[in-house]
């Protein structure tokens, strides 16, 4: 899957695989960087790395790629992301552990494992709840944005969830996984693959399809960001503001522009919950107000910010967020089944509550 | 098919050196917390050093065992074996009254009684070779 996506990214760009020159992975891929390079046919990697953790890596490994090529360690770089989790198991099929001792050299999974918090969508969950706790959050507002996702999706011939329609009294129907959290509060399991081109803006000029540029490009860990990688955030002074809030400021000062300038965004939503959080950490919203703000249809494709044209996580499908990215160029090219009309401006954003990444796509003028 | 896992108990702490003063209080029936002797910072979980100050030495403070439910999940699904026979249980996170923040289980009521902001005590749940602090509310 990995090299079918790679080979479909360069085969749309016009670029000829022996020209690849780098290599960035997402730290939980299987797809080891020489085995693409060897299989491609690569005649010479000069960059490779690794980013993450898991669902924050995209837009961090299109970073590693803009870092690479302005530093002259590389010229053509391929980011890709190959995920099997709905046949292979993986964090969605929870955590099994062949012997009983968990957790330990700083991951502190011990002191969370042993209560069974086992899926992501409990710590999720707790989120949720205390977003409900501060700021009066409902139900019917999470189910808002799993609409919205699935309406974008119901365009996409390429959506798991395609031919699948979705409203309130089914969202709300649909059973509990992790109170508050529902079935389709969840994103889904998916076997696939995303691969992206980056290069330099002349050479990108020079290539087959419309060049969308990377206006900038941001990661970051925000103060007290904690040990370990999911759970442990739950102890955090605040656990309904992430570090995207700190991405935001970064980004958004690189960029040059604001959240009122952003004409779409593709926004990580493993979950209903992480898009709210988002919603305001990256300004869309005041903070607490993310709920009214999806349920008002802000987030609809003729809102204010229309989110994740092509469906997302929850509804296209998981390919832990590099599926943000691919559609992310696609709707600024024109090429998305959900056109925003006039979209020049595009954010990304990748896997919170982890330190994590973000970046802001702009047409080339 | 996804591989049977024959070993049915639930994850355990495992042997670690920055966190075995705080198992082995709780196998004693203690509720601990390592507090900065620099400057007296009481934080959970274990680290090397303290998060507000760096210093690296600690003393271990017996905490109260009483706290309020920060926020909680009902989890309905079991990810794991062990805990096929509890679903639906209550994961929660307890800011303890000395300050620091700790994920337990709720327990000793139906899980749909189980609030935000409620009042709970530790209990000591023996599980084999270990034991795991576990919260019940406390009756007004």
């Amino acid at each position: 899957m990995a090299v079918e996506a790679v080979d479909a990214a360069l085969a749309d760009a016009g670029i000829s695989p022996g020209d690849v020159d780098g290599i960035v992975r997402c730290d939980m891929e299987n797809v080891s960087v020489m085995a693409l390079a060897d299989t491609i046919g690569a005649r010479n990697v000069t960059f490779w790395a690794d980013t993450g953790a898991g669902g924050a890596a995209p837009c961090g490994q299109i970073g590693l790629a803009v870092g690479a090529i302005l530093s002259g360690q590389a010229s053509t770089v391929v980011c890709f992301r190959s995920i099997a989790w709905a046949t292979g198991g993986g964090v969605g099929a929870g955590r099994r552990s062949q012997s009983r001792a968990v957790g330990g050299h700083g991951s502190y999974e011990e002191f969370f494992m042993p209560y069974g918090l086992l899926l992501p969508v409990s710590t999720y969950a707790i989120v949720a709840r205390r977003h409900m706790i501060e700021y009066g959050t409902t139900e019917e507002q999470l189910g808002s944005i799993a609409i919205t996702c699935r309406q974008r999706a119901n365009t996409n011939p390429s959506a798991q969830m395609y031919d699948r329609s979705l409203d309130m009294r089914t969202y709300l129907e649909s059973r509990i996984i992790s109170s508050p959290l529902r079935l389709y509060d969840c994103c889904l399991v998916t076997d696939g693959a995303c691969a992206v081109v980056v290069t330099s803006i002349e050479r990108a000029r020079d290539c087959a399809k419309k060049v969308i540029a990377i206006r900038a490009v941001a990661q970051s860990s925000g103060a007290n960001v904690g040990p370990g990688l999911l759970a442990p955030s739950l102890t955090r002074p605040s656990i309904t503001t992430w570090p995207s809030a700190s991405v935001a400021d970064t980004l958004y000062r690189r960029a040059g522009v604001g959240p009122s300038e952003v004409d779409v965004a593709q926004i990580y939503d493993c979950f209903t919950v992480t898009v709210l959080i988002q919603l305001e950490d990256y300004g869309f919203s005041a903070k607490g107000e993310g709920g009214p703000f999806a349920e008002s249809g802000a987030i609809d494709l003729n809102g204010a910010v229309p989110i994740n044209t092509a469906g997302g996580n929850l509804s296209e499908g998981y390919i832990h967020g590099m599926n943000h990215v691919i559609e992310g160029v696609r709707q600024l090219r024109g090429e998305s089944s959900a056109t925003v009309p006039g979209a020049e401006i595009c954010l990304v954003t990748s896997g919170p509550p982890p330190a994590t990444s973000a970046m802001i796509l702009r047409r080339d003028s | 098919m996804r591989p049977v896992i024959a070993d049915l108990a639930k994850p355990a702490p495992p042997d670690d050196p920055v966190t075995a003063p705080f198992w082995a209080a709780v196998r004693e029936g203690r509720l601990t917390a390592p507090r900065c002797r620099a400057c007296s910072r009481v934080f959970l979980y274990p680290r090397v050093t303290c998060p507000r100050c760096l210093a690296g030495e600690f003393e271990w403070l017996d905490l109260s065992g009483r706290g309020r439910v920060y926020a909680c999940t009902v989890v309905r699904q079991a990810a794991h074996p062990a805990f096929v026979d509890d679903v639906p249980y209550v994961f929660a996170v307890i800011e303890l009254e000395e300050g620091p923040r700790l994920a337990s289980n709720v327990v000793g009521c139906p899980p749909e009684e189980v609030v935000p902001d409620q009042p709970v005590e530790v209990v000591f749940e023996a599980r084999g070779d270990h034991v795991v602090p576990l919260f019940r509310p406390i009756l007004q």
